[in-house]
């Protein structure tokens, strides 16, 4: 079954690319969408069939070299398993919502055939990045790695007679370049002191690797450091965190359905996912966590006070998954793993979504993507302006305070920002405070958005508002099945993402090490039910049913601040059971020090309730600028000029390292053109095919005359030249 | 002069008896008529004879107190040459008798000088060589001039004769110093002499000229220029012939003497052959590029050819002589393909060898094209044709016997050299067609020759035919 999931979208793409000319145009779409169709329901089978116990299916010997010795092998755990279902479903929605999407496109001629390659492209692009998911070693993971910037490039590129398309689409494949350079490094690495990339082998080496120094650049540093920062240097590319972020705006010049797809749900949180498959070394990596911690907080806050003032609707919307793949890596530096999946669970929902409707906006506007020429639309498009209020809801992150219930993103981004409060350690609170501030922001630019696009009155021409349409079903199907994915999502899965440990542990497989007292304080609370535990401790996952339930008997008498909490779970009476295992076992790996998730837990009422102040603050703010008070926005951004143009041009990074990296890049590439390649090998080359080697010819030419003393005179020449020369030499003395 | 030393030499004694009997026969009878008759004679003489040497067992003896060596390497050698004489003599024997130069002393010519070539792998004594050597130039001398009543026909042969004269003359000054210095004209003998240390001064000229002798022999630079005009001035027939069979006789006559005689004074000679051979590789390359006739075009070629077999002799090892041998053996059936195409240039009924005439032949000629295709890669040493590996063989020799720089040498001379060979092609496929292109038919043996050889540029990449295990054989025997 695992196979066919992971080969249908494969065998779709090939089928789609290379036999539309046989079975038409529409039946090579409906083909690859319907692969994919069953690609996702398989996926949705193994993912609520899996049982949390790590399974490797092979498939073939892939490389046998020296001591390099690799399957292709499917690595099926729960890890694999959300992202298998995040993949297929969105990946199978934006199929369908493609075929409404790109019916009619103004980028290619009359009658060029354009839409069973896009198809084929998409459907590729799902497939490499199943390989990249289910890889069971690093190479494998490579090869989907790069297989899904090989994709990305091509459909970023895929207007390709659009000057700016081809232009995006090569920035896109150089950043990541630099990006895949850190993560090939980091492979490398692993192999010279594992001598394995095999997932299980690298696990298993990782306590020994933290006690191990490496030789890298100008110094000696702990193997493991080094190796987790190069890795996370790769999921920086492709993630497009801080410093290596600039190409994801300008992806946008794809098709909408492709920046749903690739560059808001899945290939861009590859970064993530590579994070948390590399738990059991991140966790031996306290340096290389922190970094991450920093960064992606940076990035969330830095993505969201640029996605403040942007005009393209698109362009928001990226910054915006900039910014809330930041809260992921966050999540994922303070060590909860399963908070940083929640939230990319979730965000694949609503931010498909929101493209899916920022993409039926731009259909129903003739491809109109300022939000400047936008406004009123609500009556226009009805079912769109639904569910991109779904869609804003869920990512503001509406809910009930202090509660389980709420959007999606209410439960995914508090988890994340209680977290960050729970690692109780400097970078967790500058990562606490930045993503509550990028948290208010976010709601600001996505109410923003709504209130540009959908209120107010009509802007811009006059021709394409009148003419504005709803899209055609095939598009708004997929809109509603995501909105029940962006309501409900976060509810239903809250539980097993960032419950209590036990629930954490089961959804992963982790083992358990057993409960033991928490704190000292409330000791006597759960008296009973800690020596209960304890005596089971040695006895494994086995016995911890019966421990689960003594935990909730305890819990509900317990103590004032974990009311809400004591609902869920057997959780919060002060008393936990702690992650355990080996690092390898199970899908995540929690070091025995990491309280984080139990900390998380425990915080404080105005550390929960921060983030729905924050995004109060934000719509209030947005209702003021931008639907009170229309003229507020312009004044502003005239008062505060020297910001607004801060922002408005990205913090400048652009121009930045156009001036550090492009220019001397093009000048030392213009300087070995023209001078090393054009004039030196050129020339060299020209010069002795077309003067010195002729010359000689004519020369020979003029030897040869045709007169037997001229021949003869040659003969004995030759023959003096020998002969003096052996004299002086002496032969061989 | 015993009965032993007759068996050993039984080969080229019933050869030349062939020879002086048809000539007797032939002169008393229907004279010319007989030619076409007499020339697949001797290609079927050739062949059995081929064939008797190649089966004679793999035992060496010598004869006549040493004067004939027979050994695997001039077995081998002589199995080449009599192989590539009969290709000819069947390739030219349609040629000549539609111009009107089928007489019948061209096969019984090319017979005796083939017994000289015989003679002359074979030879084991200064003496012996030389008695070789100038019973195939002059059989040579005879031929070139075939075409009595054309004065470029007998230009070049006198010209052939004159230099010819010149270099047995130092090649017999070079042989009375060798014999002055060291005391015998016994290669068994000389070599005992002229080791490393005890080379005299006397002796090392006498070196320098017998390799001269020999250098004029296979055209090396710079004692290779008769060769354009020669070829360009003697009937097609009588070119295709010395640019194969004589080539080979007189690399491996070349191999003999400098293992043989000079066997323990490899670093001296070494320097001389290196010298030849990149004076060679260059010229031949450098010079061809001028050229507006196939048959000079042919002539460069071969020189350039010559210096890369003297490569793998200057690496003076047994795997040099090897790949000298496997180089020579690939050269040899190049060269037959692509002299059966040019015997059958001729526009209006006119041989016409001009490289202009071959321009736009792919869409006229697509076989011949492709055909010819094939044997100018392979000359121009491109992979994967079988031309490749014999250059491949030469320099890999070099480079093992630290002659690195020779190696980068041959290389970029191979370069150079493939310009000439890939206009050609390029004339083929891209040129436009002009008032000089070719328009003649091919015959069925020709057009035999031309496709096999092809083909054989290809097929061979397996396994070379085993033709590489059978140089190595012969090389073990030189080398020891």
């Amino acid at each position: 079954m695992e196979t066919i999931l992971l080969f249908a979208p494969l065998i779709g793409s090939l089928i789609c690319g290379f036999g539309w000319r046989v079975i038409s145009e529409q039946g090579a779409m409906v083909v690859a969408t319907g692969l994919l169709f069953l690609s996702a329901f398989l996926s949705w089978v193994v993912f609520l069939s899996f049982d949390g116990v790590t399974e490797q299916i092979q498939i073939m010997r892939w490389i046998e070299s020296g001591t390099l010795a690799t399957d292709w092998a499917i690595r099926l755990d729960r890890l694999t398993a959300i992202m298998l279902i995040v993949i297929t479903t969105v990946s199978s929605l934006v199929h369908l919502y493609s075929f409404g999407y790109m019916a009619h496109d103004d980028h290619f001629r009359e009658g060029e055939s354009y839409r069973p390659r896009f198809f084929a492209y998409l459907s590729f692009f799902t497939f490499a990045m199943l390989m990249l998911v289910t890889a069971d070693n690093l190479v494998q993971m490579f090869f989907g790695w790069e297989g899904v910037g090989v994709a990305s490039y091509l459909l970023i590129g895929f207007y390709f007679r659009k000057e700016s398309a081809g232009a995006a689409s090569i920035k896109a494949f150089v950043v990541n370049r630099v990006g895949d350079f850190g993560f090939a490094l980091g492979i490398f690495a692993l192999f010279f002191l594992v001598d394995s990339i095999n997932m299980d082998d690298v696990f298993a080496a990782a306590p020994e690797l933290a006690n191990t120094t490496i030789t890298f650049l100008w110094g000696e540093w702990n193997a493991i450091e080094v190796i987790c920062v190069l890795l996370f240097i790769g999921a920086m590319g492709k993630s497009a965190q801080l410093l290596l972020h600039t190409w994801l705006p300008d992806a946008m010049e794809g098709p909408t359905p492709v920046s749903a797809l690739i560059h808001a749900a899945t290939m861009v949180t590859a970064g993530v996912f590579l994070v948390c498959r590399m738990s059991p070394l991140m966790e031996f990596a306290p340096g290389a966590t922190t970094f991450i911690v920093y960064l992606g907080a940076t990035t969330a806050f830095f993505a969201a006070t640029v996605g403040l003032v942007q005009n393209d609707i698109k362009r928001v919307i990226a910054y915006s998954t900039c910014s809330q793949l930041g809260y992921m890596f966050v999540a994922a530096g303070v060590g909860v793993y399963s908070a940083a999946m929640f939230h990319l669970l979730t965000h694949a929902f609503f931010k498909a979504m929101l493209f899916l409707g920022a993409g039926s906006v731009i259909h129903g506007m003739h491809h109109e993507q300022d939000m400047r020429n936008y406004g009123g639309l609500r009556k226009k498009l009805p079912y769109t302006f639904w569910a991109m209020m779904i869609g804003t809801l869920a990512i503001t992150g509406v809910g009930i305070p202090l509660t389980h219930i709420g959007f999606a993103g209410f439960l995914s981004k508090d988890a994340i920002i209680e977290s960050a409060w729970g690692a109780q350690t400097v970078a967790g609170t500058y990562g606490f405070w930045m993503l509550v501030i990028a948290a208010c922001m976010t709601s600001f630019y996505s109410w923003r958005l709504m209130f540009l696009t959908f209120y107010g009155e009509a802007r811009g021409d006059k021709h394409t508002h009148e003419h504005a349409h709803e899209s055609p079903t095939v598009m708004l199907i997929p809109l509603g099945v995501l909105a029940v994915g962006a309501i409900l999502a976060g509810m239903v899965w809250f539980k097993p993402f960032f419950g209590d440990t036990e629930s954490v542990a089961k959804f992963y497989g982790i083992p358990v090490a057993g409960a033991e007292a928490h704190d000292e304080s409330h000791a006597d609370d759960s008296h009973a039910a800690d020596d209960h535990s304890d005596d089971h401790a040695a006895d494994g996952p086995a016995e911890d049913s019966h421990a689960d339930e003594s935990h909730a008997e305890t819990a509900v008498a317990s103590d004032d601040h974990s009311d809400d909490h004591a609902e869920e779970g057997g959780h919060g009476d002060g008393h936990h059971a702690a992650f355990g295992g080996q690092p390898g076992e199970g899908a995540l790996f929690i070091g025995p020090e990491n309280k984080v998730l139990d900390h998380a837990h425990e915080a404080p009422k105005w550390v929960k309730v921060s983030p729905f102040i924050a995004m109060l603050l934000g719509f209030l703010l947005a209702f003021q600028m931008y639907i009170r008070r229309p003229d507020l926005p312009a004044k502003l951004a005239e008062n505060q000029k020297p910001l607004y143009d801060f922002l408005i041009n990205k913090w400048y990074f652009d121009e930045i390292y156009d001036f550090l990296f492009v220019r001397p890049a093009q000048a030392i590439g213009k300087f070995l053109w023209k001078r090393g390649d054009g004039n030196v090998i050129d020339g060299g080359i020209n010069g002795l095919a077309m003067g010195v080697i002729p010359f000689f010819t004519r020369l020979a030419g003029r030897a040869q005359s045709g007169y037997l003393f001229h021949y003869v005179f040659a003969m004995i020449i030759g023959i003096v030249v020998l002969v003096t020369w052996m004299s002086l030499s002496g032969g061989a003395h | 002069m015993t009965a032993t030393d007759l068996a050993i030499v039984l080969p080229e004694v019933f050869l030349a008896l062939f020879a002086i009997g048809s000539l007797l026969f032939a002169a008393y009878t229907a004279k010319d008529d007989l030619g076409p008759a007499l020339t697949w004679a001797t290609a079927a003489v050739f062949v059995g004879i081929a064939g008797w040497v190649a089966l004679s067992g793999d035992t060496n003896r010598t004869a006549f107190n040493g004067m004939f060596i027979d050994d695997g390497f001039a077995r081998f050698a002589k199995v080449v040459v009599l192989l590539s004489g009969a290709a000819v003599l069947v390739m030219t024997q349609e040629f000549l008798t539609r111009r009107g130069l089928m007489k019948f002393e061209y096969p019984l010519l090319i017979a005796l000088a083939t017994v000289g070539m015989m003679m002359m792998v074979s030879a084991g004594d200064l003496m012996a060589l030389y008695m070789g050597l100038e019973l195939q130039s002059l059989a040579l001398y005879v031929v070139a001039a075939l075409r009595r009543d054309s004065p470029r026909s007998t230009e070049a042969g006198l010209k052939y004769f004159v230099l010819g004269a010149l270099s047995s003359g130092m090649l017999l000054y070079g042989a009375s110093l060798v014999y002055g210095f060291a005391g015998t004209t016994q290669f068994a003998g000389i070599i005992t002499t002229a080791d490393e240390g005890g080379m005299s001064i006397g002796l090392l000229i006498g070196l320098v000229f017998v390799i001269s002798g020999l250098a004029f022999k296979v055209s090396a630079a710079p004692f290779h220029m008769w060769t354009p005009d020669v070829y360009e001035g003697s009937p097609t027939a009588v070119t295709a012939f010395f640019a194969t069979a004589p080539k080979v006789a007189a690399m491996a006559l070349f191999a003999r003497v400098m293992h043989d005689a000079f066997g323990n004074a490899v670093g001296d000679w070494q320097q001389i052959v290196a010298f030849l051979a990149v004076i060679s590789m260059f010229l031949g390359a450098i010079a061809a590029i001028g050229q507006k006739d196939m048959k000079r075009l042919m002539a460069y070629s071969s020189i350039a050819h010559m210096g890369y077999a003297l490569v793998g002799l200057a690496a003076g090892t047994e795997k040099g002589v090897s790949a000298m041998l496997l180089y020579m053996a690939i050269y040899v059936t190049m060269n037959i393909g692509t002299f059966a195409f040019i015997l059958t240039m001729e526009r209006d009924g006119v041989h016409a060898t001009s490289i202009d005439g071959v321009r736009g032949l792919s869409k006229r000629e697509p076989i011949k094209a492709l055909a010819l295709l094939v044997l100018l890669f392979s000359l121009a040493g491109v992979p994967p044709m079988v031309g490749f590996f014999g250059k491949f063989a030469v320099l890999t020799a070099a480079v093992d016997a630290g002659l690195g720089w020779l190696a980068v040498a041959g290389a970029v001379a191979s370069v150079i050299g493939a310009y000439y060979y890939l206009r050609l092609v390029y004339f083929m496929y891209f040129g436009e067609e002009t008032d000089a292109a070719i328009d003649g038919a091919m015959p069925t043996v020709q057009w035999g020759f031309l496709v096999a050889s092809a083909a054989l540029m290809i097929l061979g990449i397996v396994n070379l035919f085993g033709v590489d295990g059978a140089a190595t054989l012969a090389a073990i025997t030189l080398v020891n």
